[in-house]
């Protein structure tokens, strides 16, 4: 069975492990850096992702997650999991994984009292998506190799490149397991393409 | 179509903050130092508890310059503090834009009988129970996150325990009960009906609910997510200790591994001395916050 970790350093790590188990997959909360070895692809929750990044230096989580993504094992980051994931960050000096080619800016739409829920077709996985912004960021640049799947006024609020996946809202705060189900495809068709 | 200020969108800010620990600081400069030590949000405030129990007299929401301060000095959530029942020092702070509003016994209650109709704001609430009663009494007012009273200022985590057990057993009780017994059970508590079967319906209380008023040490911190609470908050005990910047690192460290108990050993090392602790018992009953707001 295909085996998908959640970092559980902070976050939301509950929701996420409970609709991969909906979407037919085994679910397990990654707290410690040996775990990534047995898992075949890795969500990195929505929570606060400076707090996450924190926890993932001391943990000493930095190049191993670089390190699995590097291995073509699929990564999922939802809001700050997409941040952690940017190559590039406005006003920051430095990023985290820098894992993907785009450009992001934190708390884009505002803060909470303008988070909101908006209804996004979402290209190869729905045209009526409920999606949750909570002090969300978005994509404002997003090199070739990009694959845009949704924006929302404009702004890119979910995209792919390769094996990796990110949006801006937070599909575990709903129970359409659509997107979830969409990666773990994605692991699957990896998983295949290794074994 | 943009829907602002949603069950979804207010809960889930608190969902985010699941596993976190959320800082009392009165300046930028506090901020800074728990933000770098990785909290997941900060409470702006123009006193920690245990200077608002020494100072007595009427503890009110914070002037506004100092959350401003806060509110620029990080990119963490910044939560405020409004009196018990006070409809505009917490449309105040909505207005200044504050990502969540604690309508909080730590401060003198404005109103003796009414809490805040928090359905009506599109900020998110947080407030403070000693049981499933009073947790479901805030959530039927529309609190979109919970934590326990304990007592605050204090730096004695006896009282957060006492709130813990007593609210995750009352939930475990609710489970295993038959629906025809939940209308005497709501009775009984003083909680709404219709929460009480939501709750059972879905196995758990609807919004998290973190542990706070009491907690001085990492142990404490993590004893607190032992018990089942799903964050911390730390009022007196970061910036009342020796070391602040080290002891916060120190209880953000303890909150995510709880049960890795020679991690917690060797991060309690040399900490320096926690904030002096109080007796209960000797607080008069009338300076007990805990008994502010039903």
């Amino acid at each position: 069975m295909t085996k998908i970790g959640v970092l559980g350093l902070q976050g939301a790590v509950r929701e996420h492990i409970k609709s991969i188990e909906r979407s037919g997959a085994e679910a397990v909360v990654v707290k410690k850096v040996e775990q990534l070895a047995e898992i075949d692809g890795l969500i990195l929750p929505g929570g606060e992702s400076t707090t996450m990044r924190r926890l993932i230096n001391q943990y000493g989580f930095l190049q191993p997650l670089q390190q699995f993504s590097n291995a073509g094992k699929p990564i999922f980051g939802t809001c700050a999991g997409l941040i952690l994931l940017a190559k590039e960050i406005v006003g920051q000096q430095e990023p985290h994984l820098a894992l993907m080619d785009i450009k992001v800016e934190r708390n884009a739409f505002g803060r909470q009292r303008e988070s909101f829920e908006a209804t996004l077709a979402i290209e190869g996985v729905a045209p009526d998506f409920e999606a949750v912004f909570i002090r969300a960021p978005y994509i404002i640049k997003a090199e070739a190799n990009v694959e845009v799947l949704a924006k929302y006024n404009g702004a890119i609020v979910a995209a792919r490149q390769g094996t990796i996946l990110c949006t801006a809202f937070h599909p575990e705060l709903t129970e359409d397991d659509r997107l979830t189900r969409y990666f773990v495809k994605m692991v699957e068709d990896v998983k295949k393409e290794l074994a | 179509m943009a829907n602002l200020g949603t069950d979804r969108v207010k809960r889930g800010m608190a969902e985010m903050q699941k596993g976190g620990v959320i800082m009392d600081v009165v300046n930028a400069e506090q901020a800074k130092i728990a933000e770098e030590a990785g909290a997941v949000a900060v409470m702006a405030l123009e006193r920690v508890p245990s200077d608002i129990r020494a100072a007595g007299g009427v503890a009110r929401m914070a002037d506004p310059t100092i959350v401003e301060e806060v509110m620029n000095a990080v990119s963490i959530p910044v939560m405020a503090k409004a009196r018990i029942g006070h409809v505009v020092e917490a449309r105040v702070l909505e207005a200044m834009g504050v990502d969540y509003i604690d309508e909080s016994e730590v401060l003198t209650p404005a109103d003796e009988v009414y809490h805040l109709n928090k359905k009506e704001y599109t900020v998110p609430f947080v407030c403070g129970c000693r049981d499933l009663g009073e947790a479901a009494r805030r959530i039927g007012e529309g609190t979109s996150m919970l934590r326990t009273k304990g007592e605050p200022g204090t730096g004695n985590i006896v009282e957060a325990v006492r709130h813990m057990r007593e609210v995750n057993g009352q939930v475990r009780k609710l489970i295993s009960m038959s629906t025809d017994e939940i209308m005497t059970f709501a009775k009984d508590l003083g909680a709404p009906y219709q929460v009480l079967l939501d709750i059972k319906a879905n196995g758990r209380l609807p919004v998290v609910n973190f542990a706070a008023g009491g907690v001085a040490t990492p142990a404490d911190a993590a004893l607190m997510m032992e018990l089942g609470a799903d964050g911390v908050f730390v009022g007196s005990g970061i910036f009342k200790s020796d070391e602040p910047a080290k002891f916060a690192k120190a209880i953000v460290e303890a909150t995510t591994h709880y049960q890795d108990y020679q991690l917690i050993a060797d991060i309690s090392k040399g900490l320096g001395t926690a904030m002096k602790g109080l007796e209960i018992s000797s607080i008069a009953p009338e300076q007990r916050m805990q008994d502010r707001g039903w």
